[in-house]
């Protein structure tokens, strides 16, 4: 299967819930410098749940799409189980055949998310290699 | 052309299924039978511990290992192998300098110019210097054109206060080999002392480090066709002589008492526990290949390449190509973009079709900032790569651009 498949680079070229989040709202950023992957998310959290999702990226094909396909994903879950969510499970849910290089890629999205929700709770953020 | 190809065993490996086309060599050059076989050798037949074993094996190691200490003097025009310090690499030979000279002759206040092209070996040190004394960092940064600034290089080091110029000879990530023998002439006019970091133009030009006055010179091995784990440090002996020595341990002493110790003679005072000796055989053997085929050679063949590299890259208008676009005085390596592509995934999409080659920044994250760009492409070439392979390359990029439109 090609990691560049024709669904990825529509999910690059337009990512769905792209933009900025009005008040109220919580947000983060996260860089990725090895390659120079900038994300920045805001979350409107209701309930335990993510309300509303949007994100800003300035990164490769492969973090976008990561990042698009995880927003529609979210939109609606409960905190916890977004909290459960592993670099594995991503992967399942993004069908992505991603090789060890681009892991961090894969990750960007669901970790700035994650450590969005753990700054709220005051909880210790996570690293890379919390998620693998 | 297939004859120097078939002296680099590599270039006949295959990536899924299709030949290698190697273009990373700003990162690590590709090994020569030649300097394979004499590890080989040397393993098989002369090894053990240097310097103090007094028995007939450890003395044929220990000529081995000095003698390419003697072919480092020469191919750099020292004034003798004292003056060669090993180390592990070009970023062990900048902290060298750093952490003994830096730190014993340095003090709070005083400044210390570099630029913003530099690797990140060559602005770590002096920072982690600052944490630790209190030394004050300057940037000489890039004019229009992508060089680096000559004029605001002079009125910088002119500053009150600077006592330390280290610069690389050419830029890792963009290519160019910088005109800096005035900047080093004013410096030691001021009594400012020079350290260059020419790992990047070791295997690509001649240096001659009394022709080029400065006081320290670094570079490694493996980036001029020898293995890893093989740095080189130059300084001037008197130099050497006045600096605190590095690491402690065996072979950096003369004697060892309970309370005090005393120092070996140059060049090993730097040169603490058992060294890499068996790497240091074969890059002698890498000195000798190099100077049978060569340099001026190789140089004449990269400038071949960097001219139709970049006359190819240029006729792609999808391409956004970083640095001075010139092929005198420039590294047969080039930094570039595809505009509506991230540097990743192009470095991505060319290793699955057998390209290899280093997409990010290259460790200059500050000259990435400077250009205001995440990440970049870079291209860059050895005397064993062909025009073919450049072709194969812009047929790739052409179909990664047609992927992404």
């Amino acid at each position: 299967m090609d990691l560049y498949a024709q669904n990825i680079i529509e999910h690059y070229k337009q990512p769905r819930n792209h933009g900025r989040l009005a008040e109220p709202k919580i947000s983060g950023k996260q860089m990725n410098r090895s390659c120079g992957d900038q994300l920045a998310v805001d979350l409107r959290i209701k309930d335990d749940q993510i309300e509303d999702l949007k994100f800003e990226a300035n990164g490769c094909a492969i973090s976008v799409a990561a990042m698009s396909i995880l927003s529609e994903k979210l939109i609606g879950q409960n905190i916890t189980e977004v909290l459960a969510i592993n670099y594995q499970s991503l992967l399942d849910m993004l069908g992505l055949p991603v090789g060890e290089r681009r892991y961090k890629c894969v990750l960007l999205g669901l970790i700035t998310v994650q450590n969005i929700i753990l700054a709220e709770q005051k909880n210790p953020l996570r690293t890379w290699d919390d998620l693998m | 052309m297939n004859k120097i190809r078939s002296l680099f065993p590599i270039l006949e490996t295959k990536i899924n299924d299709r030949p290698l086309v190697y273009f990373d060599n700003a990162a690590t050059t590709q090994k020569p039978q030649v300097m394979i076989d004499a590890l080989v050798d040397f393993y098989q037949k002369h090894n053990s511990n240097i310097h103090r074993g007094l028995n007939p094996l450890a003395d044929r190691a220990t000529e081995m290992h000095e003698a390419t200490r003697e072919k480092v003097a020469k191919f750099i025009n020292a004034k003798n192998k004292k003056e060669i310090v090993f180390t592990r690499n070009t970023t062990e030979s900048i902290n060298l300098v750093a952490k003994t000279y830096g730190q014993h002759f340095l003090k709070a206040g005083d400044k210390v110019v570099l630029s913003i092209l530099e690797h990140h070996s060559n602005i770590v040190p002096w920072l982690q210097l600052k944490k630790e004394i209190g030394i004050e960092l300057v940037f000489i940064t890039l004019d229009p054109e992508g060089n680096l600034d000559l004029k605001q290089a002079k009125e910088l080091i002119s500053q009150a206060g600077v006592k330390f110029l280290s610069l690389q000879m050419a830029s890792n990530t963009l290519g160019n080999v910088h005109e800096i023998s005035d900047l080093i002439k004013l410096a030691q006019s001021k009594g400012i002392k020079v350290l260059l970091d020419a790992a990047q133009v070791i295997a690509h030009q001649k240096i001659d480090v009394q022709n080029l006055g400065a006081n320290f010179v670094a570079f490694s091995a493996h980036k001029m066709f020898g293995p890893t784990g093989v740095g080189v440090l130059y300084a001037g002996e008197e130099l050497l002589k006045e600096m605190p020595e590095f690491l402690g341990g065996g072979d950096m002493i003369a004697d060892v008492f309970l309370d005090h110790f005393t120092l070996n003679e140059l060049p090993h005072k730097f040169e603490a526990g058992t060294p890499n000796i068996a790497d240091v055989v074969a890059y002698g053997a890498t000195i000798d290949f190099v100077n049978d085929f060569g340099l001026d050679q190789i140089a004449k063949i990269e400038k071949e390449l960097t001219e139709y590299l970049l006359q190819q890259l240029q006729n792609l208008d999808f391409v956004e190509i970083y640095g001075p676009q010139i092929v005198e005085n420039h590294l047969s390596s080039l930094a570039f973009n595809l505009k509506n592509v991230h540097a990743h995934d192009v470095g991505d999409l060319l290793g699955e079709a057998g390209i290899i080659l280093r997409a990010g920044q290259h460790c200059t994250q500050p000259l990435h900032d400077f250009l205001q760009v995440p990440a970049t492409v870079r291209a860059s070439l050895a005397f064993y790569n062909t025009k073919e392979e450049i072709d194969i390359f812009i047929r790739e990029l052409e179909k990664i651009n047609q992927k992404f439109i």
